[in-house]
């Protein structure tokens, strides 16, 4: 069973078990217009919730993403190198960032709902 | 294929016309030399495309006329102070005296260097009416570093490192909030209010035991006097912080009033805005800084002193007047070049010339303001200063946006002006026409645009187009940052 | 007002539709503390005439580069500049011209941008260029913050022979923990010394080539040593006329060049405006500061040029900016880009030569004089002289003579150590046999009589 949380910064994060994949809504990659490049974070390294984590680069903006949960990256989405536009066309499937081992999922408490996040972006 | 047309002249990259056997330069012959660089010698090709002097000239005069300037028409950029560039400036700086001396020359053989440096201080430091002055910063962003490295510096001199929290007006132009972080303070946003002006309450309620400063615009990025200026600049010292002042928009106030009397600690000048030097596409700049006696002493390194008569350069950061600097921003002594332009500038005015300056920009910006409300959205209510912001408001159900808008300028021969500056304004458009237009330029600009204003409303569609008359045409930043090719590579000869 | 454009009569015309009789009226927002019109001790405005008399009787209260025999360098080098640069830059559109930020009306500038970053690429053996920066100083500064950030170290090695300025421009600008930068001006470089310094903490090591004293040096082993703890190679270039007989920083394994580019160009100007250099390998582009021009295509296909990558500045990315780099040199890059096409890959070579040539004559005029010791092994145009006076005193006593004779190093450097007898000669084309012959008989009655 696959959860789906929001953040007040515009990412998602699904969870499965104690494994997360993150990335970013579909208003923010609306909001920062075509993608140029993406710094993403190392294999191995652990971010607490909250911190910043990867960061977005478009045309007209840079953005910060800050991590939904605490966890140890064991994955990242590395065709996004070659080709950081697949955020715009697909940010909620194939532009993933990268993927966690959960620390502590009563975090997960602390996210918006999908309900949640609706009402935040007025849809 | 010919891509001429007309007076327009296509025009390939150097390396696509040049050859490495050209040059145009004559250089005497050289017998057998026998080197003694050591084993870093090298005769390897680099690859350096060369023309001979006719070409070089063709070469870049074709690249001129691809380019707008303040000299062909007007470039109504918000806070950019896009003035004329008087030509005296130029031959000034042009004096041998000037430029063809070294920065290293022993004192007494370039005393009339070290006099001018001391006369465009001590004329700055009148105009601003602040103690101190160094004229050392490169730009107007290096200048705003320069100030707040002095704050930083008076704050360890203090003993009181735990003051990290600098606030900044969500108004400010990029750089304020950059400069704070980058020196490692934490920065924290203050809001505007309905008038455009800094939040007085939110101002205060900001401000705890860890506040160092804050960092403002004034006049300030929408264009308005900030009326509670010196009410914050009390309660900044009050509460054990220091005011520094965006001196961007100077050409609103200078030879009006003294910003010393608003009670700054610092203020970085634009030579480059508000004293005529020219923008040279981009650059070179000059951003000297005053400092209020508070920050007297921790001014970087080096100053220039007179004596006397006899001028002196204090380098050693040992003497006494620099023990508490902060050190050095650069090497030398700062951009002299402009420093002889800007100084042939403000004898040229004079106090009674720079006072009509300020005057003159002011009186032009309202002009257009009280000219262009019928057809576009001023941000405001009330008079602005030196520049005019408006909103998009007036696009409102065309479907053209502020972009769209601008390029849509580029046809009728302006240069657009700053757009999407400052944040707080949807769509914002920023235009501040400088005192050195004619009333007859301001009357063709409002006509220009109240006419585009006009065909929003029937032909939406052309703007999306624009511009139609430049030979590139939207270009397409998106890849350029994507795929990035940054320089010319020779092809290889060999498919591969 | 000859700059400015309105009349009494337009005035008038335009407050009233305006709606205000005074000026003052459109003053409302400064507050009642501040007055409006003070009295300034300044004078009143001055026809061109007058202002050409001032700034020249000022002017001629400087003896110039043209009028003497001349030989100073440290940093800011005298070279020809052919009468084509200055009449191009000069252009109204070039000299008058704004940011390139509308790139339809600002090709021409965006185009020799380009140019400029190929022809930096090239020079310094490296992948990239930005559009310059304010001077080899700050170039060095930042490329050690671009270091940093890069290794995520905090450490910086700098070798003893930078010029010293430089060396107080990185400490100023970078972290204030003083622990963290390793300088210790000398006159010493000694490379093994150097390699003992680098360890896994250090983020970058700094070398300059030539040297402050004019010395040439072979980087390829301190390179191997540098990447091999994970650290950064900067090579700092102040007399960039050099590169064309030295190996380039590239090839000597350098992952960051900055470097003073006036020589070309751009006249001594009294330390400014001048025009700092930096280049890197295509995999730190996104590292490195300042404005860069970028090749795209327009809506038709057609080619042509913008800036790029511009997230990374100041205004865009604001608190995590890469630099607080704002404007570039403009002009001054266009002058280079100017006297480099000019002078093309035989110019440019045969400079080099000529000015290496010029300070080999001198060295070997300089050994037949007695308690004068040339202490460089190797030399590009710059060597230092052991004199047997204070050299203070020599350049003082040189230039009632009517030569400038050379930069005393103790001039440049704060730094602890004895360096009173020793001077900084620089030669050039410019310099004549005459000018060598003066300075060799002058030399000997302000040491000898």
């Amino acid at each position: 069973m696959t959860d789906i949380f929001y953040t007040k910064d515009h990412e998602w994060i699904k969870v499965n078990g104690d494994e997360g994949v993150v990335g970013i809504t579909s208003y923010a990659s609306e909001q920062l217009g075509d993608i140029v490049f993406v710094e993403l974070p190392e294999k191995g390294n652990s971010f607490n919730q909250g911190k910043d984590v990867a960061v977005i680069e478009s045309v007209k903006a840079a953005s910060e993403i800050y991590s939904p949960a605490s966890g140890e990256i064991f994955e990242t989405n590395s065709s996004l190198e070659e080709k950081p536009e697949i955020i715009n066309e697909d940010p909620l499937d194939s532009g993933w960032l990268y993927k966690i081992i959960i620390k502590n999922k009563d975090e997960l408490k602390n996210l918006m709902s999908e309900e949640e996040y609706k009402k935040l972006i007025g849809v | 294929m010919n891509k001429n047309k007309g007076l327009d002249h296509d025009e390939q990259l150097l390396f696509e016309v040049g050859d490495i056997n050209k040059t145009g330069v004559d250089l005497a012959e050289i017998d057998n030399l026998k080197h003694m660089i050591g084993d870093s010698f090298s005769e390897n090709e680099i690859g350096l495309a060369g023309l001979s002097e006719p070409e070089t000239i063709r070469h870049y005069v074709r690249l001129s006329r691809k380019n707008y300037s303040i000299d062909a028409g007007l470039y109504p950029l918000g806070s950019c102070t896009m003035k004329h560039n008087p030509r005296l400036n130029e031959k000034m700086a042009r004096l041998e005296g000037f430029s063809d001396i070294h920065p290293l020359q022993p004192i007494s053989t370039c005393q009339g260097a070290l006099e001018l440096i001391d006369l465009i201080s001590s004329w700055l430091k009148e105009l601003t009416g602040m103690a101190a002055v160094t004229m050392t910063p490169k730009a107007g962003a290096q200048g705003e570093l320069c100030g707040m490295m002095a704050i930083k510096q008076a704050l360890l001199d203090r003993n009181e490192l735990n003051r990290k929290v600098v606030l900044v007006p969500d108004s400010a132009h990029g750089t304020n909030p950059a400069t704070a972080a980058f020196l490692g303070f934490e920065v924290k946003t203050i809001k505007s209010n309905d008038k455009g002006l800094i939040d007085f309450s939110d101002f205060k309620d900001n401000i705890d035991e860890n506040f160092a400063g804050v960092m403002i615009t004034n006049p300030n990025t929408c264009g308005l006097f900030e009326t509670d200026i010196v009410k914050i600049s009390e309660l900044t010292h009050k509460s054990g912080g220091y005011l520094y002042c965006d001196g961007a928009n100077f050409n609103a106030v200078v030879g009006k009033l003294k910003p010393g009397d608003l009670g700054i600690d610092a203020m970085h000048i634009n030579l480059h805005k508000t004293f005529s030097t020219p923008h040279g596409g981009g650059g070179p700049g000059s951003g000297p800084v005053v400092f209020s006696d508070r920050l007297e002493k921790f001014c970087p390194t080096p100053l220039v002193k007179n004596i006397k008569g006899d001028f002196i350069l204090v380098e050693d950061s040992n003497e006494k007047d620099l023990t508490k600097s902060f050190g050095r921003l650069n090497v030398f002594h700062g951009q002299m070049g402009m420093f002889v332009r800007a100084m042939s500038y403000m004898l040229s005015h004079g106090a009674d010339g720079l006072k009509q300056v300020s005057e003159d920009a002011v009186l032009n910006a309202n002009y257009l303001r009280a000219s262009l409300s019928s057809h576009l959205t001023p941000a405001f209510d009330g008079f602005c200063m030196h520049e005019i912001l408006f909103s998009d408001d007036f696009l409102k159900d065309t479907g053209v946006e502020t972009l769209d808008f601008a390029k849509a300028m580029i046809d009728e021969g302006y240069h657009p002006m700053t757009i999407y500056f400052p944040l707080v304004i949807h769509g914002a458009l920023l235009v501040e026409p400088t005192e050195t237009e004619s009333k007859q330029s301001l009357d063709h600009f409002i006509k220009t645009l109240c006419d585009l204003v006009e065909r929003l409303k029937k032909d939406s569609d052309s703007f999306k187009a624009a511009p139609l008359f430049t030979p590139i045409r939207r270009l397409d930043e998106t890849q350029a940052a994507r795929k990035p090719v940054l320089r010319w590579k020779e092809e290889p000869l060999i498919a591969v | 007002m000859r700059y400015l454009p309105l009349t009494n009569d337009d005035r008038e015309d335009m407050k009233k539709v305006i709606g205000v009789s005074d000026i003052n009226e459109m003053f409302t927002n400064v507050p009642k503390e501040v007055s409006l019109d003070p009295k300034f001790n300044l004078p009143s405005h001055k026809t061109e005439m007058e202002v050409g008399k001032i700034l020249s009787e000022i002017a001629n209260k400087n003896i110039n580069s043209n009028q003497v025999p001349f030989f100073l360098g440290a940093g800011a080098y005298k070279h020809h500049i052919p009468a084509t640069v200055d009449h191009i830059i000069q252009r109204s559109e070039f000299l008058t011209s704004y940011t390139p930020y509308q790139p339809e009306i600002s090709q021409g500038t965006l185009q020799y941008l380009f140019e400029f970053q190929t022809q930096v690429s090239l020079i310094t053996g490296m992948d990239v260029s930005n559009a310059s920066m304010y001077d080899g100083s700050t170039s060095t500064a930042e490329a050690v913050s671009m270091a940093k950030r890069i290794t995520k170290r905090n450490k910086v090695v700098i070798s003893p022979t930078l010029h010293p300025q430089y060396a107080e421009v990185i400490n100023t600008l970078i972290s204030s923990n003083e622990d963290e930068i390793d300088y210790n001006f000398s006159e010493n470089f000694e490379v093994e010394k150097l390699i003992s310094k680098i360890d896994d903490s250090v983020s970058c090591v700094v070398v300059q080539n030539p040297d402050f004293f004019g010395s040439c040096h072979s980087l390829e082993q301190l390179a191997e040593h540098t990447h091999s703890k994970g650290a950064l190679l900067i090579v700092v270039v102040n007399e960039i006329i050099s590169l064309g007989i030295m190996k380039s920083p590239g090839e000597m394994g350098a992952d960051i060049v900055a470097c003073e580019g006036q020589s070309l160009g751009n006249p001594l100007n009294f330390g400014g405006p001048y025009i700092g250099l930096m280049s890197t390998k295509d995999k730190y582009v996104r590292q490195l500061p300042g404005r860069i021009v970028g090749e795209t295509i327009d809506m038709n296909g057609e080619k042509g040029f913008v800036l790029t990558l511009a997230t990374r500045e100041q205004h865009i990315r604001r608190e995590k900016a890469t630099s607080n780099i704002c404007t570039n040199s403009g002009l001054c890059s266009l002058a280079f880009t100017i006297h480099l096409s000019l002078l093309g890959e035989m110019g440019f070579k045969k400079l080099s030569k000529l000015n290496h040539e010029a300070a080999i004559k001198l060295y070997n005029k300089l050994k037949t004089l007695e308690g004068f010791e040339v202490t460089n092994n190797s030399f590009f145009n710059e060597f230092t002289v052991k004199l047997p006076i204070d050299a203070s005193v020599f350049v003082e006593k040189m230039a009632e003579k009517g030569i400038l004779a050379g930069v005393p190093v103790s001039r440049v450097s704060n730094q602890e150590g004895d360096f009173s007898n020793l001077l900084l000669v620089a030669s050039s084309e410019i310099n004549s046999d005459f000018d060598r012959d003066n300075f060799i008989k002058l030399a000997k009655e302000v040491c000898y009589e």
